[in-house]
């Protein structure tokens, strides 16, 4: 980049410092992308060539078998789990997820900061109190009472208790309670009942909350793994995720483990979240941030 | 709430309502479950139970296997936390300072934000594959003889090292997003006063960043306990054995493989408890910073 300027190289003093930066950086995005590639780098080759020789620094022409039998082949008994099926699977859980999570969340948080309610005190505690448990530690009776509400392989099932923390609840009522005050006293004055201030007024204010609780709330639901591992036993229930257990058991039981086929499916599994994370980066960045404080 | 709410009394009730319903099925009911099996003693073959007061917990205490991993759990712990806070504020010093390539490096180091845990453990497995693992490769080639699953240093070392991977980028995000806001006459005057920047980070930065560094070291510990599950399950390939597991895993394996329902409700109890101090300490510091803020 410094042949565009006029200026000798040899006046420039090396900034040793910047030098020092930029290796440290390089250094860290290689820590967090090799293995990414070695991956990806398998998915174009053969599994014996992967067998043979371990990733290799060649990419091979592989990638549309691979990407066939990871999409439309099934591992299991059932044969229902292509990788098709777990990818919606997974979306469904994904998005069926952060609407949920947004639509109770903001509900609540709405009813929470903009209305005068008697027991508003004590619906506050209860529904913060669920910040503090995560899901892992009551998984057991969790399970127990999706099996007695005979949840277990729906998406139902999969999807309600998840949502049973106040994450978004908390996230919007901190959103809400940073809008202006005279917003309402305006609307009121105006006459607009609460539904109409809610739908005109607060919805349109909240869109870029709305967009960074779904990034958040859509990775998060995606790469759910323990309840899902649980909850869903039939083949054909199973999320791209909950699916890696399965790929590392084919991958010790058989002779020649299929390496392109499982890193394939294990690239499906982290694409989608990635990209969006990448995608709206700066959405994301902002929610997360701002979710926490 | 606002001090100008809406006065309407049945549609905050019907608002509220959804939320209320689900944190009571999936939250305060497996939650109180759990509490209460914690002091029962379940058949294991499903015929009945009976009351037996404090003996599940006293049983914990007094099991020395318990001891092993309530150890390993908490070394396991420092090491994620300390490793993936460090890795990460160094990143996010540097990210601060350079200009060109600032947002690739952003994009390069937080994408893995976005990876499951049990895929994160998957492609760990991969990098460890005992016969052509590009890491185990880089083991040999200075005389250790790596063996997954197999040596129990070497698995946990896996384990840090996956988790310190995923958990990287969360903490630059938290890092970088805290640097930036840092005002531009603060870091003028500190440069003016101080002319080594070894000295200005100390002085100057570090200061600033820590209610954010603190914020983050409750947020690795609670990730490094719980959400760490996926890649202890992928990478000891759900075969527990003699291998190195943290505490939420044993409930997992207690309670859904060996049915001790008793003994494992008294872990998910204690959990709860350590989650709670965790999590009280947290809150009061959150509120602390939104009075100042």
């Amino acid at each position: 980049m410094t042949e565009t300027t006029h200026i000798p190289v040899a006046k420039r003093p090396v900034k040793w410092g910047r030098v020092m930066d930029h290796s440290i950086l390089i250094l860290g995005s290689l820590f967090m992308l090799v293995p990414l590639l070695m991956v990806l780098q398998t998915t174009t080759t053969t599994d014996l060539e992967t067998i043979k020789n371990g990733p290799e620094f060649v990419i091979g022409d592989r990638f549309d078998d691979n990407f066939m039998a990871a999409m439309f082949k099934a591992s299991g008994f059932s044969g229902e789990n292509t990788g098709l099926r777990m990818l919606i699977n997974s979306l469904i859980l994904g998005i069926g997820f952060a609407i949920g999570k947004i639509v109770i969340g903001m509900m609540a948080a709405y009813a929470l900061v903009y209305f005068r309610l008697r027991f508003a005190t004590l619906a506050f505690w209860l529904i913060f109190t669920t910040l503090l448990l995560p899901l892992e530690v009551r998984i057991l009776p969790s399970y127990e009472i999706a099996q007695q509400l005979g949840l277990l392989n729906t998406y139902t099932g999969l999807i309600v208790p998840l949502i049973a923390s106040a994450t978004a609840t908390f996230f919007f009522r901190q959103f809400f309670r940073s809008v202006p005050e005279e917003l309402v006293e305006a609307a009121r004055i105006d006459g607009a009942g609460p539904v109409k201030f809610f739908i005109d007024i607060l919805m349109p204010l909240s869109q870029t909350m709305i967009a960074a609780m779904f990034i958040i709330m859509f990775v998060y639901g995606w790469n759910q793994y323990l309840w899902p591992t649980m909850v869903t036993t039939e083949e054909g229930m199973y999320t791209l995720v909950r699916g890696i257990k399965q790929l590392t058991q084919d991958l010790e039981g058989t002779n020649i483990p299929e390496y392109g086929r499982a890193n394939m499916l294990a690239l499906i599994a982290i694409l989608p979240p990635v990209l969006v994370v990448i995608i709206f980066q700066s959405w994301f960045v902002k929610g997360l941030t701002e979710s926490d404080k | 709430m606002k001090r100008a709410g809406f006065a309407t009394r049945w549609l905050p009730i019907l608002l509220l309502l959804p939320q209320l319903a689900i944190i009571a099925v999936f939250f305060y009911w497996p939650a109180a479950h759990a509490v209460k099996s914690s002091f029962y003693l379940e058949d294991p073959f499903g015929f009945g139970s009976s009351f037996v007061g404090f003996d599940n917990y006293i049983h914990l205490t007094g099991s020395s296997e318990y001891g092993r991993i309530a150890k390993f759990t908490v070394l396991f712990t420092v090491l994620v936390t300390f490793f993936s806070l460090a890795l990460a504020l160094l990143l996010a010093v540097k990210a601060d300072n350079v200009i060109r390539g600032a947002k690739t490096y952003r994009t390069l180091l937080m994408w893995v934000y976005a990876v499951a845990p049990p895929v994160a453990g998957f492609i760990g497995l991969l990098m460890f594959n005992q016969s052509w693992g590009p890491l185990t490769e880089l083991a040999k080639s200075i005389g250790w003889d790596f063996k997954l699953g197999v040596n129990f240093n070497d698995t946990a070392f896996a384990m840090v090292l996956v988790s310190v991977w995923k958990q990287v980028p969360v903490n630059f995000i938290f890092f970088l997003s805290g640097l930036q806001s840092i005002p531009k006459s603060v870091r003028e005057a500190a440069l003016i006063d101080a002319k080594s920047s070894f000295r200005r980070f100390w002085d100057v930065t570090f200061p600033l960043l820590a209610p954010t560094g603190f914020f983050l070291l409750i947020i690795n510990i609670t990730y490094a306990l719980f959400d760490t599950f996926g890649v202890v399950d992928t990478l000891v390939k759900g075969e527990p054995g003699n291998n190195p597991m943290t505490l939420v895993y044993k409930v997992y394996v207690d309670g859904f493989r060996g049915n001790d329902m008793g003994g494992s409700s008294a872990q998910s109890v204690i959990l709860m408890v350590l989650v709670l101090a965790l999590t009280v300490f947290q809150f009061r510091l959150v509120e602390r910073r939104i009075h100042y803020t």
